[in-house]
């Protein structure tokens, strides 16, 4: 496969070597080192404040980043508009609160970006807004505006728009953590295809069934740092660090 | 919700039909000569449709000088939000400077004054329109930095990872939320225009009040003309202010 002759030859898609950053004089991340490589699937966990947002927004610079650099694709993230282009192209972002354009359709949400940002033609970026739409099942819904949706259905709209700017990542911040119960599922469907599919991802997420199916690499966080990664049955089978395991323990209890 | 804005809109009629029968039923006391506006006479025609005639620079007068202050209180607030501290500061010098002078005073320096300051030509008009567009400015800039910070942040994030530049952002994602919110303060703003502009009188103006007042002048008859003249503020007015209402609800959908 050519997942496999990429781990091997190209640099990683994501590369975050020793990345720290502070608010303030608080340290929020403790030089961050790791490799995201082409299709390779990543499922970062830990309690709440241990910095697994902030590293994702990182990544595609909604937060900066003070020491230690980042690379995507080999090329080095810096202020430079250059720079905002890679991030653009390359990485998409699923957010927890969706972030949907509430005054616009649910079309119109997916073709702004291509037709703004990628200067394709309104026809064009319908045709591929349909497209996507149709990949997260929801294309009966183009026409709606994003307050007629559940919330489920909003997500997977979110899920679109990102796919419809065909970057080669995905990051996703907490996706299901606003919705119901109910409609959890359907967006981790969407998602566990999108994965089959071969997108590189990197999901913060607490759905252990999700990450257990999905993941390649699990990385676990607290305070700032990564306590531990590896290997997905790895790290579910035999965790290294107690507080790892401790954290493993209470939400996997019931 | 519904029968509540009915219920509004009946009692406001009902409120104005009451001002009218009682300023009509007044003309039968001695104090009242209603006979200077009396549409059945022929000066009485004259002078009503000289009244009414001042319609027209209210109102021009008026929509220029918001449209204008609209755009350049946009650009103002821009500023305002800007992440650079000295545009930030040239905004705050600007409305702070701006709102602390009377309508009136600019009105009168931009006539009399900045003709010698810059040495140029300005008509009344177009004095009147720069005044009442600079002084409004500074208002609508507050208004629109309001209307901008009131939309929530993850707008700004989602428009970013879909790769809107920052005028994109501005112009198909945060503004057209923004107005949406602010549009309630727009129109107060339209309905101050229309009364401020009744002080462009004092430099020539040939709008509603600068008329009554000519014509009181020929008439002697203030009690009856003024009247009419509030008349014709408050009919303006209800119309512009129910007309924004009707926009909002549109809006809303």
């Amino acid at each position: 496969m050519s997942t496999i002759k990429h781990k091997n030859n190209s640099p990683p898609l994501i590369r975050m070597s020793q990345v720290s950053k502070f608010f303030g004089k608080f340290q929020v991340l403790k030089r961050i080192s790791l490799d995201v490589k082409l299709g390779e699937k990543m499922v970062i966990c830990g309690p709440s404040g241990a910095s697994k947002s902030i590293l994702i927004r990182c990544i595609n610079q909604l937060e900066s980043h003070q020491q230690g650099k980042i690379y995507i694709n080999g090329t080095e993230l810096d202020d430079s508009s250059s720079s905002a282009k890679l991030v653009r192209q390359n990485v998409g972002m699923v957010f927890q609160n969706f972030n949907l354009f509430p005054h616009l359709t649910v079309l119109e949400n997916l073709t702004l970006g291509p037709i703004r940002a990628r200067k394709f033609s309104k026809a064009d970026a319908q045709d591929v807004a349909m497209r996507y739409l149709e990949r997260v099942k929801i294309p009966e819904q183009a026409y709606k505006y994003p307050r007629q949706l559940s919330g489920g259905q909003q997500q997977r709209v979110a899920i679109a728009r990102s796919l419809c700017m065909e970057p080669k990542i995905m990051l996703f911040d907490e996706p299901t953590s606003a919705l119901d119960p109910e409609m959890i599922n359907e967006v981790l469907e969407v998602m566990s295809e999108l994965a089959d599919n071969g997108m590189t991802m990197i999901c913060v997420t607490h759905e252990m069934a999700f990450a257990r199916r999905v993941a390649d690499t699990m990385v676990f966080m607290d305070h700032g740092k990564i306590l531990e990664k590896g290997s997905a049955e790895i790290f579910f089978e035999s965790p290294k660090s107690e507080r790892c395991k401790a954290f493993l323990k209470k939400i996997q209890r019931y | 919700m519904w029968v509540h804005r009915k219920f509004v809109g009946f009692s406001k009629v009902r409120i104005i039909c009451l001002i009218i029968a009682v300023l009509l039923l007044s003309g039968c006391s001695d104090q009242w000569g209603w006979y200077v506006v009396n549409p059945s006479t022929e000066s009485g025609r004259d002078n009503l449709y000289f009244l009414l005639s001042g319609f027209y620079y209210t109102i021009l007068l008026s929509l220029t000088a918001i449209s204008i202050s609209i755009i350049t209180g946009l650009l103002i607030a821009l500023l305002g939000l800007s992440d650079n501290k000295f545009l930030r500061t040239v905004n705050r010098t600007y409305v702070e400077i701006v709102r602390s002078v009377p309508v009136l005073v600019l009105i009168l320096w931009v006539y009399y004054g900045l003709p010698q300051l810059a040495d140029i030509q300005i008509n009344v008009f177009w004095a009147g329109v720069l005044a009442l567009a600079l002084s409004d400015s500074a208002f609508e800039a507050e208004i629109f930095r309001a209307g901008v910070q009131s939309v929530n942040k993850g707008q700004y994030e989602a428009a970013k990872s879909v790769g809107l530049s920052y005028l994109d952002t501005m112009r198909y994602v945060i503004l057209p939320q923004a107005v949406r919110r602010i549009l309630p303060a727009l129109g107060n703003q339209l309905v101050y225009m229309l009364k401020m502009s009744s002080l462009v009188s004092v430099i020539g103006m040939p709008e509603l009040t600068r008329k009554a007042n000519e014509l009181v002048v020929v008439e002697y008859r203030s009690l009856e003309i003024y009247t009419i003249l509030v008349l014709e503020y408050l009919v303006l007015i209800l119309i512009v202010s129910s007309a924004v209402r009707w926009l909002e609800r549109r809006w809303k959908n």
